[in-house]
């Protein structure tokens, strides 16, 4: 069994090329359903470029209305379902893809962040595919040059220069999670599935400048909408009360591990967009496994009190053992530690907290 | 690692991943013991690869040295074992970890760890969660120099799971637990050693757990069974410690305020807190300087309407006593002060009630010689109301607790 994996792959390299050699548009449905994973990202043909930045007909670019932090890096998302299928609407879980689809997620950077777009260079590439088991998630890194990403099942390590908006210097160890830490953060129970995809974040414009929802739909890629379809306060927008922006940040950011079936289900803190238990949501809660993540702090959250919340304080550092969350970063997500803060700031220590539209 | 050298590390993963499968073994080797993972390269990335891509049966085998990793490993594939060349032989050093919350995170059941040593990891040693029939065996987690704060939290942390052993097993420095076991059943820590811990071996919020063959010396505070609200799993019950030696646990208490264990009174042998059907027999106590076992309820307010904080059906019987009690320390001083500064064998906080509760009976059994001391503090509630602690000698007249059967787990061979 284990030397088949060795040899599998050129087959389907083989198969790859043939395919892409044949029919025209659309991924290589071998190489996404075969039972190992395709060596290099281009195998599975999502993309016309070898750069991966024009999709090929059928992977259709998309964003979230409030993306997980992950060191400043840029992320570029397409789906793809296969044609004559849609994904199921669901109000508020991720939507419901069919087997065969596939999220793909470049992550890249640019060395000054005051120049969006300017020598833009790719890190690594993400992708999730439903299998006929379920999803299962692939990393894949670039070459110096842009032109190739190789799956790497290690992840790995990279350092990385920035200017930031301010015109500060600093540098990013950043780190590619391995396949296993993959399933870290989407696991749910388990299954593995999607985190970002789900209704709530993505209604609103996309990429093409129209509703992602209606657009998805008029592709034939979305199927099922029904209702008023949820919309997740954006935190950026600083128009929108510091709850609703506050839970929807913890939403994204925590509450893929911070849930009943999540990776830190045996913390009992939930983040969910949903919770609304109090205790649940860390206020009045004393910590579970924290160690020294606690801070010498006795709450994760004390309403009114931000430099008495482990939420805040975990968030608010860099250090292996204190950090939260465990990955996908390793440098503090400032403007999200400011909103965070500012929402435990602003809870009523009598009344309790705001938490937010639900 | 400018992007250069990363594209040939990447490359050669690739290559390390598979060079060594297209090795045919002669078929009268099959039952030899697979290759080591190579050090060749970064070994950090070849045993990752092979803890990825190792299948249901393989060993991945390490090999002897000490091994300097930098983010944590984990293993998510069933029915793997991971064997080392020795506790003390095989060394993983995580002292410039900068990644992960673990050095080992293990998620995959029927896997067993053995005979390697996790050194300095910056959170917990080795975490398995929701990791059924795991075996920890010939183990060693531990933190380099004096206990210290900044030390990780857990040694070993088998989490959410059924049917946990964990035998020869050493764990030193741990700023929580060493052994913990937590919102689990069906549990044997068995022949281990922990020292210079804050808890020494843990027991929380799980169910069906024996503890016996244990050296717990110089913790904080021996052997905890503990209970505590707000969690997925809460009751834990029916757990049996016999036959450890519990000594000294005299260390002082450096977990970092805000954890359960913080209010863990340095010299205390054993804790029961809200639990129910806990047994402390055959054990050896000698020189914990606060009280050898201390019952008590769970301190804090809490909401939980599943919860109850109160120790319930406790045995402690026939166990051996030496020294002990002459120093009081932490919540327990100011106790003390009332009994002359010193406490008996075994306390109990005397607590029968919480908040928005009726008065219950929680019957502890206390079987010992009579020159074996006990008091019952006579807290009635917390928060402590100073002017209404009414401290009592006589012992509990509790009835009989049924003793669990032994735990018996399907991977446990002996």
């Amino acid at each position: 069994m284990k030397r088949l994996f060795c040899f599998v792959p050129a087959f389907v390299l083989l198969a790859a090329c043939s395919a892409r050699g044949g029919e025209a548009g659309g991924p290589n449905v071998e190489a996404l359903m075969a039972d190992v994973p395709a060596l290099k990202l281009a195998d599975y043909g999502f993309f016309e470029d070898s750069r991966a930045d024009k999709p090929v007909d059928g992977v259709v670019p998309y964003d979230l209305i409030n993306p997980l932090f992950s060191d400043h890096a840029i992320k570029h998302r397409f789906a793809y379902v296969p044609k004559g299928k849609a994904a199921n609407y669901a109000p508020d879980a991720i939507l419901d893809f069919p087997v065969g689809s596939a999220l793909i997620k470049t992550f890249a950077f640019v060395p000054d962040m005051r120049a969006p777009g300017v020598r833009e260079y790719k890190v690594e590439t993400r992708v999730l595919i439903h299998k006929a088991d379920g999803w299962a998630a692939f990393p894949y890194i670039w070459n110096a040059e842009g032109t190739e990403a190789a799956y790497a099942p290690a992840g790995g390590q990279q350092a990385i220069s920035v200017v930031d908006t301010s015109g500060a210097a600093f540098s990013i160890e950043y780190a590619i999670p391995n396949k296993n830490q993959c399933k870290t953060c989407h696991q749910d129970g388990d299954a593995v599935l999607p985190i970002g995809p789900k209704a709530r974040n993505l209604n609103h414009d996309g990429p093409a400048g129209a509703n992602q929802i209606a657009d998805w739909q008029a592709r034939g890629i979305l199927a099922g909408v029904s209702g008023d379809v949820p919309k997740a306060a954006s935190v950026v927008d600083v128009s929108l009360p510091v709850s609703d922006r506050a839970r929807a940040y913890l939403d994204i950011n925590c509450a893929h591990c911070h849930k009943a079936s999540g990776s830190a289900s045996n913390s009992g803190l939930w983040l969910g967009a949903g919770e609304m238990s109090d205790v649940k949501l860390g206020v009045g809660k004393h910590p579970t496994a924290a160690g020294r993540g606690s801070g010498g702090i006795t709450f994760v959250i004390a309403p009114g009190e931000p430099d008495q919340s482990i939420l805040a304080h975990r968030m608010a550092s860099s250090e292996a053992g204190i950090a939260m969350p465990e990955l996908g970063r390793s440098v503090i997500d400032e403007d999200g530690v400011a909103l965070v803060r500012a929402w435990i700031a602003s809870m009523d220590t009598e009344a309790g907290p705001d938490k937010g539209a639900p | 690692m400018n992007k250069t050298t990363w594209t040939v590390a990447a490359a050669a993963l690739v290559l390390v991943a598979c060079s060594p499968k297209q090795e045919k073994a002669p078929a009268s080797e099959a039952a030899a013991l697979p290759m080591e993972v190579s050090t060749e390269g970064d070994f950090a990335t070849n045993l990752q690869t092979a803890l990825i891509e190792a299948q249901p049966g393989d060993t991945v085998r390490l090999p002897e040295g000490t091994f300097h990793l930098t983010t944590g490993l984990s293993l998510d594939v069933d029915g793997v074992t991971v064997l080392g060349a020795g506790q003390d032989k095989t060394i993983l050093d995580f002292a410039g970890q900068t990644g992960a919350g673990e050095g080992l995170l293990v998620t995959s059941d029927g896997v067993t760890l053995m005979a390697f040593g996790i050194r300095d990891t910056k959170g917990d040693g080795i975490k398995s969660k929701g990791a059924d029939r795991i075996v920890y065996r010939d183990i060693t987690v531990d933190w380099s120099g004096e206990p210290d704060e900044g030390n990780g939290a857990y040694g070993v942390y088998p989490v959410e799971s059924r049917d946990v052993l964990v035998e020869n097993v050493t764990v030193r420095g741990a700023s929580d637990a060493g052994i913990y076991v937590g919102q689990s059943e069906n549990i044997i820590v068995r022949n281990s050693l922990a020292e210079f811990n804050v808890a020494g071996i843990e027991i929380e919020n799980s169910n069906n757990a024996d503890v016996y063959g244990n050296i717990a010396r110089d913790n904080t505070g021996g052997i905890l069974v503990f209970d505590l609200p707000d969690l997925p799993v809460i009751g834990g019950h029916s757990t049996r410690i016999f036959n450890n030696q519990i000594l000294h646990n005299n260390t002082r208490n450096f977990a970092p305020p805000g954890n359960i264990v913080a209010g863990v009174p340095s010299g205390t042998g054993v804790i029961i807190l809200a639990n129910r059907d806990v047994h402390v027999f055959d054990n050896d106590f000698a020189d914990n300087r606060s009280a050898h076992v201390l019952l008590t309820a769970y301190t804090e307010p809490f909401t939980d309407e599943r919860y109850n904080p109160l120790p319930r059906d406790i045995v402690v019987r026939n166990n051996r006593w030496s020294g002990g009690g002459t120093d009081p320390q932490g919540m327990l001083a100011p106790l003390a002060e009332a009994l002359g500064g010193v406490l008996p064998a075994i306390v109990s906080d005397g607590v029968t009630r919480w908040p928005g509760s009726e008065a219950q009976a929680v019957n502890l059994v206390i079987d010992e010689a009579p020159e074996i001391g006990f008091v019952n503090l006579g807290i009635g509630a917390y928060p402590v109301d100073p002017a209404a602690v009414s401290p009592s000698m006589e012992r509990p007249q509790g009835a009989p607790v049924a003793e669990p059967a032994a735990v018996k787990l399907p991977q446990d061979a002996e």
